[in-house]
């Protein structure tokens, strides 16, 4: 066993993992963050999803270990828990952009960080071609590209607001 | 995956020395092949070797003619850089098409030409500039790096620092991508550089990536995709298998190539 010690949403973070412990062990096993999934555990299907150092990553592909001093975003840290939901999570559930929902987290942290790099106006080209790396078996997608677009628009309003504030 | 333990040293000294007296060791850069390997138990490293801390080992730089890429520098870095876009865009462009966007942010240009997976996009780049792999002790052309499928003229306890592309007149790079994986079914990368032109192909080896002298002596008379109509590459010696018979690809050898002079005049 080995400590750790990184930010999770926030919080600062020390645990103590096995060298083979992956990041979304960490999360969901010991730190109790079961809102990112694991879905083919292979890095292709995109449900652990989550940010480091500001980055989208697959944290069933990193070891917990790399991760000293690191500064990880979960889901559960997009928006506050007793506040309004972060526009890419409120887009998604206005234009219905799920249907089981395992996918959803990775897939809005997948979107936050689009908005990130991509900015704030984008087409269905560019979003279907940036979720390479998620899967969903339900939706077929195209409520999910509609919501991604939605909520990329609604982000640039909140940094308008914030920024007014 | 099997135990292991886990050393994260902050110079490139210290990690050599880790390499040197763990003979089984491996070098963990981006993580995005040897994880997934360990995963399933394919790999089994007693120790692993994190190069993230190791100082120097990513970043862009213009050296004169050249474009020196540190071995640690990821996929994303490469592919957004406003100067690798200004100095050499197919380089850019072949970065953005590995993975997918969160692969791009951990996978390393360093970690995908040691492991020389004959279907990566990096050693056609390589390759088809004419590069120079740098490490703690010496440089090796790329001619003479890549040894075969999974192999490379790395000895043990050798580091990729860095990798060095002579700047081209002229290049592009076109993939024909397996429709699951997305991985390179056929990659071809072509470069001009005064007289010197270089025609790279992987995907399609069954002996990992390699040169198309007889593609590139047609391209020396004139560099435009006419010079190769009618031209492909004997099946013998290509990758067979479900995605694909290996006449199957070396007849995209040949669409490839073309496609990528094309692409390389502006046409």
């Amino acid at each position: 066993m080995a400590a750790v010690s990184l930010t999770v949403n926030g919080k600062p973070v020390t645990a103590d993992v096995d060298s083979r412990t992956l990041l979304v062990q960490l999360l969901r096993e010991q730190l109790r963050l079961t809102g990112t999934h694991v879905g083919c555990d292979t890095s292709q299907c995109g449900a652990c999803v989550v940010h480091v150092n500001g980055r989208a990553v697959k944290s069933c592909t990193i070891l917990a270990l790399q991760l000293e001093g690191a500064n990880v975003l979960t889901i559960e840290g997009l928006a506050p828990a007793d506040g309004p939901l972060h526009p890419m999570q409120e887009a998604f559930r206005e234009n219905h952009g799920l249907q089981c929902g395992y996918c959803t987290p990775g897939m809005i942290m997948t979107a936050v960080d689009m908005v990130r790099r991509k900015g704030h106006d984008l087409d269905d080209h560019t979003i279907r071609e940036e979720l390479e790396g998620n899967i969903c078996r339900c939706t077929g997608y195209h409520n999910i590209v509609k919501a991604i677009a939605a909520g990329a628009r609604a982000m640039r309003h909140g940094a308008t607001a914030a920024a007014a504030e | 995956m099997y135990a292991f333990t886990f050393h994260r040293p902050q110079t490139l000294r210290q990690a050599v020395g880790l390499l040197a007296k763990n003979e089984e060791a491996k070098l963990l850069a981006g993580g995005h092949t040897l994880l997934p390997t360990m995963k399933l138990r394919l790999a089994g490293p007693p120790q692993l070797v994190d190069l993230s801390l190791v100082d120097g080992l990513s970043g862009i730089e213009l050296r004169g003619r050249s474009l020196s890429i540190g071995a640690m520098t990821r996929h994303n870095d490469v592919n957004t850089s406003p100067v690798v876009h200004e100095a050499i865009p197919a380089l850019a462009k072949l970065a953005g098409l590995i993975g997918d966007p969160a692969v791009r942010h951990m996978g390393t240009i360093g970690g995908s030409i040691a492991n020389n997976d004959p279907n990566a996009d990096y050693p056609a780049a390589c390759l088809g500039l004419g590069a120079t792999i740098i490490t703690n002790k010496r440089r090796i052309k790329a001619d003479d790096f890549f040894t075969g499928m999974f192999s490379t003229a790395l000895e043990p306890a050798e580091i990729i620092t860095k990798v060095s592309f002579p700047i081209p007149k002229k290049a592009a790079y076109q993939k024909f991508k397996n429709q699951a994986s997305r991985f390179a079914l056929v990659g071809v990368f072509v470069s001009k550089r005064g007289s010197d032109i270089r025609l790279a192909v992987t995907g399609a080896g069954a002996n990992g990536v390699f040169r198309v002298p007889s593609f590139e002596e047609a391209l020396k008379t004139r560099f435009s995709p006419k010079s190769l109509e009618g031209m492909s590459i004997p099946a013998d010696g290509m990758n067979s298998d479900i995605h694909g018979s290996a006449e199957y690809r070396a007849h995209l050898v040949g669409v490839l190539a073309r496609r990528a002079v094309a692409e390389a005049i502006g046409k």
